[in-house]
C-alpha cells in the first residue's frame, strides 16, 4: 500500500519535474499573487474587466482574439460585464456580413454572437504590416508559452536597454524575459498609457497583471467551474475511497480469519 | 475450469443459456478462482480496462465535435474547450486519460517482469499484451497529432520520417504515409480514422488477452501454480471485484487531480500553437510515455540504426518469456535477479529523463550507456542468470508455505511481506 | 455473527454502492449533455430580412437557425379567406388575428409539424400550403386542415424593426 503511494509520488514528481524542465533556459520570472491559482481560484471580475480595456485598447490593435465571441464576456467564470455591457462593447465594432441579397458584404455593428474583430484580415496583411513579424492570435496564448502567465506578465515588464554585447536590428527590442531575448514588439505599456474606468492607477505592474489575467481567463474560460467541479469530484471519491475501503476490509475478514 | 456444468436456476434463464450460454460466462467471471495473495500490483489491470473504457467513452464524444481538417482541426478543439458542454471537462479527461492509460500500463508491464508472469504457461498473454502495448503506442501518437498543434504536425513529420531510414523504400513509404509531400489534411484525415479504429482493436485483444489469462489463471507474488479452487483462492466476485475498486478509486483520485488542477502540465505548450509547416518548435520532445525509447532512437548515431534499434527495444519484450531462463517466476525466491530488475527499472527512468534533454554531451553519453545497458539485460544478464542464480527454496502453496519451517522460508515470506 | 453485525454491514454496503451510483449517475450527465445545442448554437443570432421587394402574394423563403422560414404578403382575398374560418373547423383551432399580428403579413416557420418536411407554396386544397411527403394541406393562415400533422405552422418570435425589415428571432 504504502509503495503505491511512494510509486505514484516519484512518478508524478518526475513527470512534473520533467516538464517543467523543458523550458530549457531558465529565467527567474516576475511573481505576483495570481487570484486564479489554487484549489479554489478564482479570476478577480474587476481585473478582468480592466485587462479587457488594456487588450482592447492597446493589444488588439496588432493581436487578435479569434476563438472569444462578444457574449463570453457577459458568461459566468469571465469579466463578467452586463449583458447590456458586453451589446454596447459588441455594438461598438464594425462587423463585415454578408453577402447579402445582391452578393455584397456588407458591415454592421457587432452582435453578442460574432467573434472578436480581428485587426488584420490574415496572417500575410498582419505580417505586412508588421514588418514581418505575425503578432500571435492571443486566445490561447498563455497556454501556448511554457512560462504560462508568469511568463506574459514578466515580458510585458522585462523590456530593457540592451547590453552592450548584442546588437539589435531596427524595429527589434531587447527583453529580458524573451526566449533568445530579440522581440518584434516595441513595449507596449508604459505608465498612464490609458486611464481605467474604476479609478485603478494604471502602472505598468498594474495593466500587465490585468492584461494577464484577462488572458489567462482567454485560454481557460471555464477555469472556475474546473476548480469548482474539481473539488467536488475530489471529495466525493476520497468519501467513496474511504467506504470502499471499510468494506473491502470487511468482505477480506472473512478469508483472512481462515488463513 | 469446472464451471460448465453451471445452471441457472430460473426457467427462463435456463432457455436462454441453452441458447447462448451468456450466464454461464457470467457465472465463470464472478466466482474465478483467483489466488489470494495478489497484492496491490494486480489491480494495474482492471485500472486499464477502466482507462480503456474512459478513453474510448470520452473519444466517442469528442468526435462528435472534432473536424478533422486541417484547416478546422484546431479551431474544433477550441470550440470544444469553449461553447461544448462539458466539452472542456471531457477533452481534459481524454488528454490526461492517455497518461494515466500509459502510467497504468508501465506498472502493469514490470509486475509482470518482477513476478515472471510472462513465463509459462502464459507466454500468450504476454505477447499479446506487448501487441497490445504497441496498438497503444500508435493510437496515442496519433491521437496527439488531431488537435493539429505544433507538437502535433511536428511530431507527425518526425515519426513518419521514421520509416525513411528503410532501404530503398522508405521515401516512398513514407510519401504514401503522408498522402502527399508533407504531413498536411490527408494525412491528418488517415490519423484520425484509425485513431478511432485501433482503440476497438485493443478492446478486442483484451478480450483475448483475459480469456487467455483465464486458461491457466492468475500467477501470484509467491509465482507457484496453484490448485483451483482451493484455499489458496477466492472468487474473483466480490474479493477481487472490491479489491481493484478500492485501488481504482485511488488511481481515479490521482486521475482527477491531473484533470482539474493541471490538465495541461503532461502536455507542451507548443501544442497550443495552431501548426506552422514554416517554423519548428525550438524543443521538440514526444509526450513522457514515449521518452524512453525517443533517447534510444537518439542514442545511436546511424539513421537506419537508431530505428531499429527503438524498435527491437520493444519487440525484444515480445521474445523475453524464452530469453528468461530461470525456473523460478517471482523475483521475490531470485536474489540476483531482483536487484537486476530495479536496476532495469532506473535503467529505464534515466532513459525517460535524458530523452527529455537535449541530445548532447553527457545526456548523450548517459544515453548510450543506459541503452546499451538496456539490451544488456534482456540478450545477456537474464539468459545467463537463469543457469547461475541460486534461487530460495519456494513453499508449496500459498496457505501451507512452510515445509518442515526451513528458516529460509520465514525470510522469504518476510522479503515478500515487504514488496506488498 | 450477531444480528446487530449483519446490520451494520448491511448498511456498509448499501452506503457503499449508494454512493457509488451517485457518481456514476454524474458523470453519465456531461457525456450526455454534451450533445445538446452548445454555447455558440444557442447564442445565434437572430435574422433581419429585408422585404421590400415583396409583392402581394408572394412568398419569400429565409433560413433561420437553419430551418426556412415562410414570410408571405398575403392579399386582401387570401386574409379574408383564412378569417372567414370557423374555429370549430379546424384541427388545431387559432383565430388568424393571432399568427398574423399586421394582417398582409404571415411569418412562421416553414416545417411540416407531421415529420418536418418543408410544404409547397400555394399547393393544396385550401389555397395555401401543402406537404408532399405525407399529404397534409395548410391553409392561407398556414394552419393545419387535412392530413396528418398534429399542428398548424409555428409562428415564431418576430418583429418589425421598420417598415421594410422584420427580425426573427
Amino acid at each position: 500500500m504504502k509503495n503505491l503511494f511512494k510509486l505514484f509520488s516519484i512518478i508524478i514528481l518526475i513527470i512534473t519535474s520533467n516538464s517543467n524542465s523543458f523550458a530549457a533556459e531558465k529565467v527567474e520570472y516576475l511573481k505576483t499573487d495570481w487570484s486564479f491559482k489554487g484549489l479554489f481560484g478564482k479570476f478577480d471580475r474587476a481585473s478582468l474587466q480592466r485587462g479587457y480595456q488594456v487588450y482592447t485598447e492597446v493589444c488588439a490593435s496588432c493581436h487578435s482574439m479569434k476563438y472569444l465571441s462578444y457574449r463570453n464576456l457577459a458568461e459566468p467564470g469571465g469579466p463578467e460585464f452586463s449583458e447590456a455591457q458586453a451589446k454596447a462593447i459588441a455594438a461598438s465594432f464594425e462587423v463585415t456580413d454578408g453577402p447579402n441579397s445582391d452578393g455584397e458584404m456588407f458591415t454592421r455593428p457587432g452582435k453578442l454572437s460574432d467573434k472578436f474583430v480581428m485587426p488584420y484580415d490574415n496572417v500575410k496583411a498582419a505580417q505586412a504590416a508588421n514588418g514581418g513579424a505575425y503578432p500571435p492570435d492571443m486566445s490561447v496564448l498563455v497556454k501556448a508559452r511554457g512560462g504560462g502567465v508568469d511568463y506574459i506578465y514578466s515580458l510585458l515588464q522585462g523590456y530593457e536597454e540592451a547590453p552592450s554585447n548584442v546588437t539589435l536590428d531596427d524595429g527589434v527590442y531587447y527583453n529580458k524575459y524573451m526566449y533568445g531575448n530579440k522581440i518584434r514588439m516595441a513595449a507596449p505599456l508604459s505608465e498612464g498609457l490609458l486611464e481605467y474606468g474604476d479609478g485603478t492607477n494604471a502602472t505598468v505592474e498594474q495593466m500587465s497583471k490585468d492584461v494577464t489575467t484577462f488572458l489567462m481567463w482567454s485560454a481557460e474560460p471555464h477555469l472556475e467551474a474546473r476548480h469548482q467541479m474539481g473539488f467536488k469530484a475530489i471529495v466525493y471519491l476520497i468519501i467513496l475511497t474511504v467506504l470502499v475501503y471499510f468494506s473491502m476490509k470487511r468482505i477480506w475478514s472473512r478469508v483472512e480469519s481462515e488463513v | 475450469m469446472s464451471d460448465h456444468d453451471y445452471r441457472p436456476k430460473s426457467k427462463v434463464g435456463q432457455w436462454f443459456n441453452d441458447r447462448l450460454p451468456l450466464l454461464t460466462l457470467a457465472n465463470h467471471l464472478t466466482d474465478y478462482p483467483t489466488p489470494k495473495n495478489l497484492n496491490y500490483w494486480w489491480t494495474f489491470g482492471g485500472i486499464l480496462t477502466f482507462c480503456l473504457i474512459t478513453q474510448i467513452v470520452t473519444g466517442l464524444t469528442l468526435a462528435m465535435h472534432y473536424i478533422a481538417h486541417a484547416d478546422m482541426a484546431f479551431e474544433s478543439v477550441e470550440h470544444i474547450m469553449r461553447d461544448v458542454n462539458y466539452g472542456w471537462l471531457i477533452r481534459y479527461i481524454h488528454a490526461n486519460g492517455a497518461s494515466m492509460f500509459f502510467l497504468a500500463v508501465y506498472i502493469h508491464i514490470f509486475r509482470s517482469l518482477f513476478y515472471g508472469s510472462y513465463k509459462a504457461p502464459r507466454e500468450i498473454i504476454w505477447i499479446i499484451g506487448i501487441i497490445i502495448y504497441l496498438l497503444m503506442m500508435a493510437a496515442a501518437f496519433m491521437g496527439y497529432v488531431l488537435p493539429w498543434g505544433q507538437m502535433s504536425f511536428w511530431g507527425a513529420t518526425v515519426i513518419t520520417n521514421l520509416f525513411s531510414a528503410i532501404p530503398l523504400v522508405g521515401e516512398g513509404i513514407v510519401t504514401w504515409l503522408w498522402g502527399g509531400y508533407s504531413v498536411d489534411n490527408p494525412t491528418l484525415t488517415r490519423f484520425f480514422t484509425l485513431h478511432y479504429l485501433i482503440p476497438f482493436l485493443i478492446l478486442g485483444l483484451v478480450v483475448l488477452h483475459i480469456w487467455a489469462l483465464h486458461v491457466p489463471g492468475n500467477n501470484n507474488p509467491v509465482g507457484i501454480d496453484i490448485k483451483k479452487p482451493s484455499k489458496d483462492t477466492v472468487p474473483f466476485h466480490p474479493y477481487i471485484v472490491i479489491k481493484d475498486g478500492f485501488a481504482l478509486l485511488m488511481f481515479m483520485i490521482v486521475f482527477a487531480f491531473f484533470v482539474f488542477y493541471a490538465p495541461n502540465i503532461l502536455g507542451h505548450a507548443d501544442n497550443y500553437i495552431e501548426a506552422n509547416p514554416m517554423v519548428t518548435p525550438a524543443h521538440i520532445v514526444p509526450e513522457w510515455y514515449l521518452l524512453p525509447f525517443y533517447a534510444i532512437l537518439r542514442s545511436v548515431p546511424d539513421k537506419l540504426l537508431g530505428v531499429v534499434a527503438m524498435l527491437s527495444a520493444i519487440l525484444i519484450l515480445a521474445v523475453l518469456p524464452w530469453l528468461d531462463t530461470s525456473k523460478i517466476r517471482s523475483a521475490v525466491f531470485r536474489p540476483l535477479y531482483k536487484q537486476f530488475y530495479w536496476i532495469l527499472v532506473a535503467d529505464v527512468l534515466i532513459l525517460g529523463y535524458v530523452g527529455a534533454m537535449p541530445a548532447e554531451g553527457l545526456y548523450l553519453l548517459i544515453a548510450r550507456v543506459a541503452t546499451a545497458y538496456y539490451f544488456l539485460h534482456f540478450l545477456v544478464i537474464l539468459p545467463v542468470l537463469g543457469f547461475k542464480e541460486k534461487t530460495l527454496p519456494v513453499p508449496l502453496s500459498i496457505t501451507e508455505p512452510v515445509l518442515g519451517g526451513s528458516p529460509n522460508l520465514a525470510a522469504a515470506r518476510n522479503k515478500e511481506s515487504k514488496i506488498e | 455473527m450477531s444480528e446487530k453485525k449483519t446490520k451494520r454491514r448491511d448498511f456498509l454496503f448499501t452506503a457503499t454502492t449508494a454512493v457509488g451510483a451517485v457518481g456514476a449517475a454524474a458523470v453519465v450527465w456531461p457525456m450526455i449533455d454534451q450533445m445538446n445545442p452548445d454555447a455558440s448554437v444557442k447564442a445565434l443570432a437572430s435574422t433581419e430580412v429585408d422585404v421590400s421587394s415583396l409583392t402581394p402574394g408572394n412568398t419569400l423563403t429565409v433560413l433561420w437557425r437553419g430551418k426556412p422560414v415562410f414570410i408571405r404578403r398575403r392579399t386582401q382575398e387570401e386574409i379574408d379567406e383564412a378569417r372567414a374560418v370557423k374555429m370549430e373547423d379546424l384541427i388545431h383551432p387559432e383565430k388568424d388575428e393571432d399568427r398574423a399580428k399586421n394582417p398582409e403579413w404571415l411569418v412562421m416557420l416553414g416545417v411540416c409539424t407531421h415529420l418536418g418536411c418543408v410544404p409547397l407554396n400555394d399547393k393544396g386544397d385550401y389555397n395555401g400550403w401543402f406537404c408532399p411527403c405525407h399529404g397534409s394541406h395548410y391553409d392561407t393562415s398556414g394552419r393545419i386542415r387535412k392530413g396528418p400533422a398534429p399542428w398548424n405552422m409555428e409562428v415564431p418570435k418576430y418583429e418589425f424593426v421598420d417598415a421594410n425589415t422584420i427580425k426573427i428571432g
